[in-house]
């Protein structure tokens, strides 16, 4: 793992590198309005409701990875059981849709029992869990992802392998698909800014310092078992709020759908493309491979290659990208910006100053 | 002197190694206590033990008349005794103003002087680090000669740094005893000068510590007390002077060479 080691290098620009901060952070907020621009108008421009359709879908997953990023990224504690928090809401809502015959608007006021049932969940899975680390948690999640499926496949009140229907929505055909994007817009960018205030958070500073060195945090003060299970409940919170809407979105709930291994799979890929452990990772990762996955299976209706071809890449990510877009392209820029810089000071050497920095430069390397 | 950190008895094994047998120390309060003793000889153990990261498998801990024994890490920590480790131990991926930040986020300072109730949501609505917690990290910094790499990633610092980065982000807490695994360990020597003198003035201030060193010089020269650990057990306590030329630490650090194998010393 290298770090960036740009960072350090040219201290004597603070100003400058102040400034360019300040820049970048205006050109990341009218980058992230922009965004949130494009995705509002996009059902008016998207042309059908299929197009709407892919869009909910992209978005469903911007939340979903989010969320996951909000306790995996900023953690290191990778689960691959969300499905786990994703079927519970799905199931949840679902449930609750078919005996209480809702249809309607009335349907998104359900969401956040989707996200409460799945929280419930969260607590003992969490409870038991996250008292191993590294690959035992990794390999625990994907134990209790397969209880709960084969608890969704055999207990009667889930209706076995039949699942649970929701009740025909008797919306318009050409804008039906309008509510779930929305909803799914509203969810997503909460979810984001959720993990913005997290990761300036206290809190989120605490989840950090546990992903660097979790013993050491503790002997500081930090409560670890309780952080990180807030963050595990919180994070399960949002994607059962995701697995529900999904529910309506389908208007079905199988045990194979809504606890899909592939969900676990396609949303740590996504985040690590996009960028273990930051904010921007997630939402990246999502908007370029779900709209890609979902180009593949219409290429390619035969469903098992677009699936072959998202293991491919899941190794190539690991192999060749493992931190991700995000921070591999802050990497290549900080040392593009140390290399001008380099450059600049050794084409207009000023003697005094350029020495004076030389020494400065030196003195640094000697410290270390 | 009342003893602000003692030990009764602690005795602890890993499978069948007996790493500490009825260790029973004390520290005065407002003093610096030494700890030395041959390779293996359960100092880190015991402060593990000390310090939450070991249980003991009988015996006390007490901070002042406060049974700390097994208690968690983070309690220890809270209840007033910060630690540093042997091989440093910072967050790398943490600006070394975040790592204290962290250190200080169970009693994070308030602007109007308060502190917050421990954990909850607060910590969650509130931004990491508010400026008088930044201040007072700062100052530290300061104090410990870091102050222009606060920006910095931890992981950039040197190993001597990192040292005192530790110190810093242990201090912020305001412990009322530090104990400190080898400050002196793989540091060069105007570092060890730098650090030995911010421990004076520390202690002057009012702060105890407890150090484990296996450099002489830095213990003699710093500590008020000294005491020789062999085998998991106390050998003999007194003041450097005393532990310079006492037989049996002698014996502890080569062995005994009047075919009396194994004394430990108790007499």
């Amino acid at each position: 793992m290298s770090e960036p080691e740009g960072r350090l290098q040219a201290p004597h620009r603070r100003v400058d590198q102040d400034a360019v901060k300040a820049l970048a952070r205006h050109w990341r907020a009218a980058g992230l309005a922009a965004l949130v621009a494009v995705a509002a108008v996009f059902p008016l421009v998207a042309g059908g409701a299929l197009n709407i359709l892919f869009g909910t879908n992209t978005l469903i997953y911007v939340a979903a990875v989010s969320a996951w990023g909000l306790f995996s990224g900023y953690t290191g504690y990778i689960s691959l059981g969300h499905a786990v928090f994703f079927g519970t809401g799905a199931y949840a809502v679902g449930l609750l849709a078919l005996h209480q015959h809702l249809n309607g608007d009335v349907i998104f006021a359900t969401l956040p029992l989707a996200g409460l049932a799945a929280a419930v969940v969260a607590v003992p899975f969490g409870l038991i869990a996250l008292r191993a680390r590294r690959h035992t948690f990794v390999v625990i999640t994907i134990a209790v992802f397969f209880i709960f499926q084969l608890m969704a496949y055999n207990f009667s009140f889930t209706n076995g392998t039949a699942g649970v229907s929701s009740a025909f929505l008797n919306w318009d055909p050409a804008t039906v698909n309008n509510p779930f994007y929305y909803a799914a817009l509203i969810i997503a960018v909460a979810t984001v800014a959720l993990s913005w205030q997290i990761r300036g958070s206290a809190f989120g500073l605490q989840l950090l310092a546990i992903r660097d060195d979790e013993d050491r945090a503790r002997g500081l003060g930090v409560r670890a078992m309780r952080v990180k299970l807030s963050a595990f409940v919180i994070s399960g919170f949002v994607t059962g709020i995701v697995g529900g809407l999904w529910f309506y979105l389908i208007g079905q709930a199988l045990p194979s759908t809504v606890f899909d291994p592939a969900f676990d799979l396609t949303v740590a890929l996504m985040a690590f493309l996009g960028g273990f452990g930051t904010l921007a990772g997630p939402v990246l990762g999502a908007l370029i491979l779900e709209p890609a996955q979902q180009q593949l299976t219409l290429t390619f209706p035969n469903g098992y290659l677009s699936e072959i071809l998202l293991g491919g890449l899941f190794l190539l990510v690991i192999l060749f990208l493992p931190r991700g877009l995000i921070p591999s392209a802050r990497e290549w820029l900080t040392a593009g910006q140390a290399r001008l810089a380099r450059r600049r000071a050794a084409r207009q050497p000023p003697p005094g100053e350029a020495a004076a920095q030389q020494a400065a430069a030196a003195s640094r390397g000697g410290a270390a | 002197m009342t003893a602000l950190l003692r030990t009764e008895g602690v005795a602890k094994a890993f499978g069948g190694v007996q790493a500490l047998a009825g260790c029973s120390i004390e520290v005065a309060e407002g003093s610096i206590a030494g700890l030395i003793g041959p390779n293996g000889s359960g100092k880190t153990t015991l402060f593990n033990v000390i310090s939450g990261y070991e249980r003991a498998d009988s015996g006390r801990v007490w901070l002042r008349d406060t049974d700390i024994t097994n208690a968690p890490p983070d309690r220890v920590f809270r209840h007033g005794i910060g630690r540093t480790f042997q091989l440093t131990r910072v967050f790398r991926r943490l600006t070394v103003m975040e790592n204290m930040i962290v250190a200080a986020g169970h009693r994070e300072i308030l602007p109007n002087g308060s502190a917050p109730s421990h954990g909850g949501l607060r910590t969650l609505v509130a931004r990491a680090g508010g400026p008088a917690t930044r201040r007072r990290a700062m100052e530290l910094l300061e104090f410990t000669g870091i102050a222009e790499h606060a920006g910095a990633l931890a992981g950039t610092l040197s190993y001597g740094q990192r040292k005192l980065l530790e110190l810093s982000y242990v201090l912020i807490a305001d412990p009322a005893i530090v104990l400190l695994d080898e400050p002196a360990g793989g540091v060069n020597l105007t570092l060890i000068g730098v650090i030995a003198d911010r421990i004076r003035d520390l202690n002057r201030a009012g702060t105890t510590f407890l150090i484990v060193e296996h450099n002489m010089d830095f213990v003699m020269g710093l500590c008020d007390r000294v005491t020789v650990i062999d085998n998991g057990t106390p050998v003999v306590t007194g003041p450097p002077e005393l532990i310079r030329t006492d037989r049996r630490v002698l014996d502890a650090y080569l062995g005994t060479d009047d075919g009396d194998d194994g004394d430990d010393g108790d007499g």
